[in-house]
């Protein structure tokens, strides 16, 4: 219990829909992470893990239940947690750079220093050649690397990742996921990351928390043992990865099907 | 309507950049070429206009229209020179000219403010709506009569009135700029610890500044209308009593002068208001 980072315990949150119904997102929701730990959080979409990556992120409040971080309640968005969103979220005005100062001019640092670190999480994320283009002359992987820098840039000591490459394509993904895995283990920071790729949960995560379809409730939790992750070899073939995979499947299959299948 | 055709418009203005050659291509053709290209395309492009003048001038020299009513473009063209040279036009100019910016940059430093104090508070926005769909819909030169009756006939009332027809475009874009910035840019902003003030000042107003902008033109264009009508209806000078005197004394070529001279005008103050809307929305 002491060590953990994040604590959510016995977390709901209810949503006003647009027709004045009240919709159950997340459902009595338990778990911990510890620090340093890398967690996938897997589930159909429209299962209320955006919602709750949200809450850990403090933007919006959990109905009933408590958030912690360091055993202090969560009350609201702070710079000890970066989050990633799927679709980049960068200012089209404000070159790369600009984009990753944003939150330390903010913040009040002196320019030189803002310069400085600039540089330094976007040559961690493989773009010093690009500090000065804008968002519209970048691909979809540079926007999100820039995203990632952007929220590396005032060393948080955990990152909050929103599907963040669901919208590129397979090849830069699996690029990009390696690439994490590396910043994850330069900058030591407590990863909470959210998807609906099986494979990219189970090669991200030292562990794998299924969700229920809505209203979103954790099914299972699964550690996940891959030793050298970013070796040479095709890991994701190998028949570990693959057994993980036919059990998460499994897991979600059923999830899936009672989500598309219609009710009655 | 007005948007459509303002718009293509902007189009129109951005075409010749992109239909210059390009520096891409493979092969790139000879001088000679590229030249002959570049001179079709302007060719093309003012050939409207230029069957435009050519009726103009021709219909009265040729017998096809009435010379006393419609004077040659070319005659036109002389009697505007006359009134640059003799001072008059530079006269009725500025004092156009500063009625209308007048009123315009009231209008934009009262309509942006408020519009984007107004958008911050969404109630507020919502309340006050259906009411700013009304004022921005009504015709402004229908309540000059009012303007009149409160301000009098000097420069007060057509200043107003000019201030009072651009305010509306600008606050109405203002506030739908302000409001429809993308909220997931605005969560992972707040996520980096930006709020209050700095989030209006560092995402919101640039966010919102081309929306604000298209108001902006749309004013521009509104301040040269009610300008003209103003001057119409009661001045002592200006552009629209050059043209209403002119007709009143039966100088038909003074009065095309004054006509071509406020399209001139129109023209040009879009094409700066179109460059700076550009600017503005730079890589959007």
């Amino acid at each position: 219990m002491s060590t953990a980072k994040i604590s959510v315990d016995r977390v709901s949150k209810t949503f006003k829909s647009g027709a004045g119904q009240t919709v159950l997102a997340v459902d009595d929701v338990s778990f911990e992470v510890a620090d340093r730990e890398f967690v996938t959080l897997v589930g159909p979409s429209g299962c209320g893990k955006s919602t709750l990556l949200e809450l850990i992120g403090g933007l919006t409040a959990p109905t009933t239940g408590r958030l912690t971080l360091d055993g202090i309640p969560i009350t609201g968005p702070g710079l000890d947690r970066g989050i990633v969103f799927q679709q980049y979220a960068l200012l089209p005005w404000r070159t790369a750079a600009a984009n990753v100062e944003l939150g330390l001019e903010v913040a009040g640092l002196p320019k030189r220093e803002r310069v400085e670190r600039a540089r330094a999480v976007l040559s961690l994320v493989g773009l010093d050649q690009f500090r000065d283009r804008y968002p519209h002359e970048l691909s979809g992987g540079m926007r999100q690397r820039v995203a990632i820098a952007r929220s590396l840039a005032y060393e948080p000591k955990v990152l909050l990742m929103d599907e963040p490459y669901a919208a590129l394509d397979a090849q830069t993904r699996e690029l990009l996921q390696g690439e994490l895995l590396t910043i994850w283990e330069r900058t030591k920071a407590t990863v909470v990351f959210i998807t609906h790729g099986i494979e990219e949960a189970i090669y991200l995560g030292q562990r794998v928390i299924v969700m229920t379809s809505r209203p979103g409730r954790i099914k299972a939790t699964i550690p996940i043992e891959l030793d050298d992750r970013r070796g040479s070899g095709d890991i994701r073939s190998t028949a570990k990865f693959t057994s993980y995979r036919h059990e998460l499947w499994e897991l979600l299959h059923h999830e899936v099907r009672k989500e598309v299948a219609p009710v009655g | 309507m007005v948007d459509t055709a303002e718009k293509s418009a902007v189009r129109a203005a951005s075409t010749p950049a992109a239909l210059s050659p390009a520096p891409t291509v493979p092969e790139s053709p000879p001088v000679g070429a590229k030249l002959g290209r570049l001179i079709r395309t302007v060719a093309w492009r003012s050939a409207a206009v230029l069957i435009f003048l050519a009726i103009w001038q021709f219909a009265p020299t040729l017998g096809w229209a009435d010379r006393t009513f419609l004077t040659p473009f070319s005659e036109v063209i002389r009697a505007l020179w006359e009134l640059a040279v003799s001072g008059e036009l530079w006269e009725d100019v500025s004092i156009s000219l500063i009625r209308s910016l007048s009123g315009f940059f009231i209008a934009i430093s009262v309509g942006v403010p408020l519009g984007l104090l107004i958008a911050w508070y969404r109630g507020v926005a919502n309340f006050l709506n259906p009411l700013l769909t009304i004022f921005l819909n009504t015709a402004a030169v229908a309540l000059l009569p009012v303007f009149v009756l409160i301000l009098g006939i000097d420069e007060t009332s057509k200043i107003a009135i000019i201030a009072y027809a651009c305010v509306w475009p600008v606050l109405y874009n203002t506030i739908s700029g302000a409001r429809n910035v993308d909220p997931l840019l605005i969560k992972s902003v707040q996520s980096l610890g930006v709020k209050g003030p700095k989030l209006f000042q560092k995402v919101i107003l640039p966010a919102a500044l081309p929306t604000i902008f298209t108001g902006i033109r749309l004013a521009g264009a509104a301040s040269i209308l009610i300008l003209i009508t103003t001057e119409l209806v009661g001045a002592k000078a200006g552009l629209g009593y050059l043209i209403s005197s002119s007709q009143y004394n039966f100088q038909i070529p003074q009065m095309y002068a004054g006509i071509v001279t406020v399209a001139a005008i129109g023209v040009g103050f879009n094409a700066l208001l179109v460059y700076l809307e550009r600017r503005v929305s730079h890589g959007r």
